[in-house]
């Protein structure tokens, strides 16, 4: 009824071929933006965004990453955590070596790095595929780890071992370290999310996406179309990398605020984040959203939104029950739509346009 | 549709971005050595002083080999219950390293409710099918024919699920292995030769019994068996066996049942060597470099595979590893077999990958 | 679907913000105290026992004296499964709810809540672990690190080493081996041994054990066999400390020259080793057993009244003492806090006050009925530690006894280390807030 598209009428290709051809999607992304900029600051108390909001945007951002380099090139890692980690660290030292450079612009060049080392460890995915490689990229992951703990450099010889967020500010407001309220470290999160989303919304529809997607179904028969094989695969890991790289930097300089990060960067992130990417969707990008909403919020809000309803549940108790509710979800939303959430949601808007009347 | 499994490798050195990535290693790889090259002289150190010490004191090599040489049978355990499954239904099965615990938490927390042990381990193995069947109903069947990564995914809802009910039943604190019930030997022989003593652990060679004892089985099941038959026809082709009249339900009870009876006994082993906690679950992790060198598919590589890490890795920690600071241990697998993987990209005893367009 | 997104979204925010607005019932004669507690997850073996020691102290005092001065204290558990994500949520939530004090209960908690504490002005009350500078009380003022630091416990332990040899002249030429999980938590002993290692001319061998290979330490044990440190000193942590143990019997070390730090001195981590583990030692700076009125008190009105979870067996358990123990602290510094102010019901701004006076003297413990279980704890402005002492622990194949006197850390040696890293942190950690809290008369 209101999710029509009768009446409008494409009149160039360039118009028929956007992102969102439907004028109500287009509205829609516009409410989803301004609740997010607008309604959320204004309704969520401090706790809601520092405890979700922030954190789903984190994740997010690198569910993102690995998306384009699983979901849309097919290439599975279980890196992601480690490419993280380089871009905290990337960033930490920048941060420390050159004080007066903004910020924002720090955490976005700190990608670059956690891309060469992407490109670095995705070198092997010419010879293997599928779980071996899943394996191989284990290796960037401990390796990475390890060096997180053992090059003191990197952490700037502190005693603790620890990355201590320093105080920057951007137009007299405090952005990172403990002076920053949440709203603030919010904005800058949302910011950099829509901007990269963006990013890698015009990337995947593009040329470059496209060569990925043909990598992804058949890698042979993309060689043989003339797409170079060695080049799409490594511009998928930088790119992939470069998101998990910023991630990981806004992960500690706006979520954490410092504290022991190689405690941080785990294996068990990493998974996490290819969690976020299958159940979410694997080559949608606002599949990535919904899975980090899934995953990482999810027993968040089972944690603390359980109780406030007056679920009588608390301490280990409710840690139990919340992994096994959050265990059978999985499976449950596996079995009734594998293709991840954002089938479901497509499901949705397709039973959307022909409602009241279905044919 | 043409063949080309014998398609020649490309030549990799004819791409420049290959030539970057390999002189990015070069580079880095010099950095280290040259940080290190000190008056004492690196390249002494790496290349020679390991070997001195391995001539001077031969105990202590034929010790670390021993070591290398159970640790590796232990991840070959684990790596075999992730083997078993993913043959027959191609499930890369992430829940692996909770069954162990599952399973040996299981055993621990019977006994301590006053079941004798032996019985304990019935009840155990009963629990197991339990789980096996469960899990086929609720999860397998309704996935059937979705692509490998979505029931890998599936595998990890279970050890959400796992985790959370295993602690809510058994509680959290670590538990002591009851060894002594289950008749396993303790202490240790102390062997002295080579101007030294070399220490076998009675429950070490136990272990290294067990576990070849349980393979050779599991081997002979496989081949002789009606079931084993049928678990291998359904490994290679789970249409056509199904066309012959295989239930693959069945099979598939029987394959999670079978990985289940091997996360008990590897509980048990791990549990013998320190505790029955949920920290055990961090060391299933360690099977996955044995896997990706023996191949997802076979029995051998697990085996194989495991030896050479298990080997491998403590020699590397033990000799080389003080050289950059000790607790290398953690990569070193990782990258011996990546750098199998190189050459034989489907592992070393893996199906060979043929891909066709 | 547009819409019901929206109201999806709505609802769900609603129903955060009433999580988090739900505060502690009818505030008017309670204090709210958040407690970190990881009953689940790898480390829950000896966070079981923390837990249970702390929230039992905290219910006798509710049970048996109605509180503290008639003030109840709410004591509310957030399970973190010691997880640094899950703490960082644990302390958001602490903060919304108006916590008087706030227990991380992890190394990586503590360094990731001490910055937002400084803001949010909450005193963080970390045990025994934590960051071993925040005992400077100048630059620190709202952590607290009492009775002790890693650092003082290593230097300790070089002083047991020494005792055992005869004098501190003895150490020279010596071997002392520092087995450490492979994390800041770990490595936090390193930079005090360091210099005592050079000052007294023994050597520092390192053997890191990462955190995946805690159960695996195979190749370690064997560079251990290589070396022959003469004594090891184990700051490990979970599942880390029961292999050690094992492992340490298996390859014939000699165990009496096994110390660990306090957090490898769970009966558990000894009790793997079986009757070999006999001569295990730990430092430790609370006496376990359940010979103290004290713990006879949490049986009586506790336990055996069927208000908590705990077996009657494990109360009394070294690390379930040490809860009590952190307990008491906590109770303590709310009664301070009381004196100091006149107030009843303390905020955390009191709290802060209360806890940097603490005085905890010998006659106090005997007071509270804890004679000969800690040593008496002074915190000072400058001094948020107290640098107490602390006593080697010996596993007797059953229990935890005493064994030695207890003894006071290298004060000379921390103190300095402590002061300097201080800096350190503040100076790298731009527009770290200068401290402005007025000093208390010490009472």
């Amino acid at each position: 009824m209101f999710y029509r598209e009768a009446g409008q009428y494409k009149t160039t290709y360039a118009a028929d071929m956007a992102v969102f051809p439907i004028r109500q999607d287009r509205i829609g992304l516009a409410v989803i933006l301004a609740i997010a900029f607008i309604g959320i600051p204004l309704i969520g108390n401090d706790f809601f965004i520092a405890t979700v909001m922030i954190p789903f945007l984190v994740f997010s951002m690198a569910a993102i990453g690995l998306n384009i380099l699983t979901g849309y090139t097919g290439l599975i890692s279980l890196g992601t955590a480690a490419f993280m980690g380089v871009g905290a660290y990337s960033c930490y030292k920048l941060t420390t070596l050159f004080p007066g450079v903004n910020i924002i612009v720090l955490m976005l060049v700190s990608g670059l790095f956690s891309a060469a080392i992407g490109v670095l460890f995705g070198l092997p995915s010419l010879r293997i595929k599928g779980f071996y490689l899943a394996v191989a990229t284990l290796a960037a992951q401990f390796f990475l780890q390890w060096c997180f703990v053992r090059v003191p450099w990197l952490f700037n010889y502190n005693a603790s071992g620890a990355i201590e967020v320093p105080q920057r500010d951007l137009f007299g407001i405090a952005v990172t370290g403990p002076a920053a309220l949440p709203e603030t470290r919010y904005f800058v999160c949302l910011g950099l999310v829509v901007v990269l989303t963006w990013f890698a919304s015009n990337l995947v529809h593009g040329r470059l996406g496209r060569s990925w997607m043909a990598v992804r179904d058949m890698d042979i028969a993309a060689e043989l179309m003339g797409i170079k094989l060695l080049n799409t695969k490594l511009i998928a890991f930088a790119v992939s990398s470069y998101f998990a790289g910023v991630a990981g930097a806004m992960m500690i300089f706006l979520w954490y605020g410092g504290g022991e990060a190689n405690d941080v960067f785990t294996i068990r992130l990493s998974f996490n984040i290819l969690f976020m990417v299958i159940i979410g969707g694997l080559g949608s990008l606002i599949g990535s959203f919904f899975g980090a909403a899934f995953i990482a919020s999810l027993p968040t809000i089972l944690k603390f939104g359980l109780p406030a309803l007056g679920v009588p549940l608390s301490g280990a108790a409710a840690e139990h029950v919340t992994f096994m509710l959050v265990g059978a979800l999985i499976i449950i939303f596996l079995i009734v739509e594998p293709h991840g959430l954002a089938r479901l949601w497509q499901i949705g808007k397709q039973k959307l346009r022909t409602w009241p009347f279905p044919y | 549709m043409s063949d080309i499994a014998t398609r020649p490798a490309p030549n990799l050195l004819a791409n420049g971005w290959v030539k970057a990535g390999l002189i990015l290693v070069a580079v880095v790889v010099l950095a280290i050595v040259g940080a290190k090259l000190d008056g004492s002289g690196t390249l002494y150190a790496v290349l020679i002083d390991p070997f001195q010490q391995m001539v001077t004191a031969p105990d202590l090599l034929v010790q670390t080999i021993w070591e290398g040489l159970v640790s590796g049978v232990l991840y070959a355990l684990i790596a075999l219950g992730f083997v078993l499954i993913f043959k027959a239904s191609g499930v890369f099965n992430f829940a692996q390293g909770i069954m162990v615990v599952f399973a040996a938490l299981t055993l621990v927390g019977l006994h301590e409710k006053g079941v004798p042990a032996f019985l304990a381990v019935i009840l155990t193995l009963g629990v197991m099918f339990v789980l096996a069947v469960t899990i086929e109903r609720v999860v397998l069947r309704p996935l059937v024919n979705q692509p490998d990564i979505i029931l890998f995914m599936a595998t990890f809802g279970i050890t959400y699920f796992l985790i959370g009910f295993g602690e809510a039943v058994f509680g959290g604190s670590p538990k002591q292995m009851i060894t002594e019930q289950l008749y396993l030997p303790k202490g240790a022989i102390d062997a002295k030769i080579l101007g030294g003593f070399v220490s076998f652990q009675k429950i070490d060679i136990a272990a290294a019994i067990i576990a070849s004892i349980m393979i050779a089985a599991l081997a002979l099941f496989f081949q002789y068996t009606r079931i084993g038959r049928a678990l291998r026809a359904v490994a290679d082709s789970h249409k056509a066996a199904l066309s012959v009249g295989i239930s693959l339900n069945q099979i598939w009870v029987i394959v999670w049942f079978t990985a289940g009876i091997v996360a008990l006994i590897t509980g048990i082993m791990w549990g013998a060597r320190s505790d029955v906690s949920f920290a055990l679950e961090i060391v299933a992790l360690k099977a996955l470099p044995v896997l990706i060198l023996g191949g997802f598919t076979s029995i051998p590589g697990a085996i194989v595979g495991g030896l050479i890490i298990g080997i491998g890795e403590k020699l590397g920690e033990f000799y080389w590893g003080p050289l950059i600071g000790g607790g290398i241990e953690s990569w070193l697998a990782y990258f011996i077999a990546l750098g199998f993987l190189l050459f034989r990209p489907q592992g070393l005893f893996g199906d060979k990958i043929i891909e066709r367009i | 679907m547009k819409k019901t997104n929206l109201m999806k979204g709505a609802a769900l925010g609603a129903l955060l913000a009433a999580g988090a607005a739900v505060a502690p019932a009818s505030a008017q004669d309670s204090v709210y105290f958040a407690n970190n507690a990881y009953r689940t997850g790898p480390f829950s073996g000896s966070g079981i026992p923390i837990g249970d020691g702390m929230r039992d102290y905290i219910t006798m005092i509710n049970e048996r004296d109605g509180g503290v001065n008639g003030v109840k204290v709410v004591y509310e558990e957030c399970e973190t499964g010691y997880d640094t994500k899950k703490s960082i949520e644990c302390y958001e939530q602490a903060k919304s709810k108006n916590t008087i004090v706030y227990s991380p209960w992890s190394t990586g908690a503590t360094l990731a809540a001490i910055p937002r504490a400084h803001i949010d002005k909450i005193p963080i009350l970390s045990m025994a672990y934590g960051l071993s500078a925040s005992a400077d009380g100048t630059n620190f003022p709202w952590v607290f690190i009492p009775p002790m630091t890693y650092w003082d416990g290593a230097s300790i332990m070089v002083r047991h080493m020494a005792a055992e040899l005869g004098g501190m002249d003895k150490l020279k030429g010596k071997k002392l081996g520092l087995i450490h999980l492979d994390a800041p938590f770990g490595k936090e002993p390193i930079p005090v041994l360091e210099n005592l290692a050079k000052k007294y001319g023994f050597e520092l061998k390192l053997y890191p054990v990462a955190a995946a290979d805690m159960q695996n330490q195979g190749s370690l044990w064997l560079s251990i066999r290589r070396d022959r440190p003469d004594y090891l000193y184990n700051q490990g942590w979970g599942a880390m400390n029961p292999t050690a143990v094992k492992e340490a019997i298996k390859n014939n070390f000699p165990i009496n020259k096994l110390v660990g730090v306090w957090w490898a001195g769970g009966d558990d981590d000894a009790r793997a080793g079986g009757a070999e583990a006999k001569g295990y030692k730990s430092l430790n700076f609370n006496a376990a057993g359940q010979n103290f009125p004290v713990v006879q008190d949490i049986l009586k009105y506790v336990v055996e009244k069927g208000k908590s979870t705990t077996p009657k067996e494990k109360v009394g358990e070294n690390l379930y003492n040490r809860g009590v123990y952190n307990s008491m602290l906590v109770v303590e510094a709310i009664r301070n806090a009381q004196k100091l102010t006149g107030k009843k019901v303390v905020n955390a701004e009191d709290m802060r006050r209360g806890l940097e006076s603490l005085n905890v003297s010998e006659a106090r413990l005997k007071e509270i009925g804890m004679g000969g279980f800690a040593t008496p704890t002074t915190i000072s402005c400058t001094d948020h530690s107290g640098h107490s002492k602390a006593y080697v622990a010996e596993w007797d194949g059953t229990k935890w006894t005493q064994k030695g006197d207890w003894l006071e850390p290298l004060k000379d040696e921390v103190r300095p280390l402590i002061e300097a890293n201080a800096k350190d942190y503040v100076e790298k950690a731009t527009g770290w807030p200068k401290r402005t809290e007025p000093c208390e008369k010490s009472s």
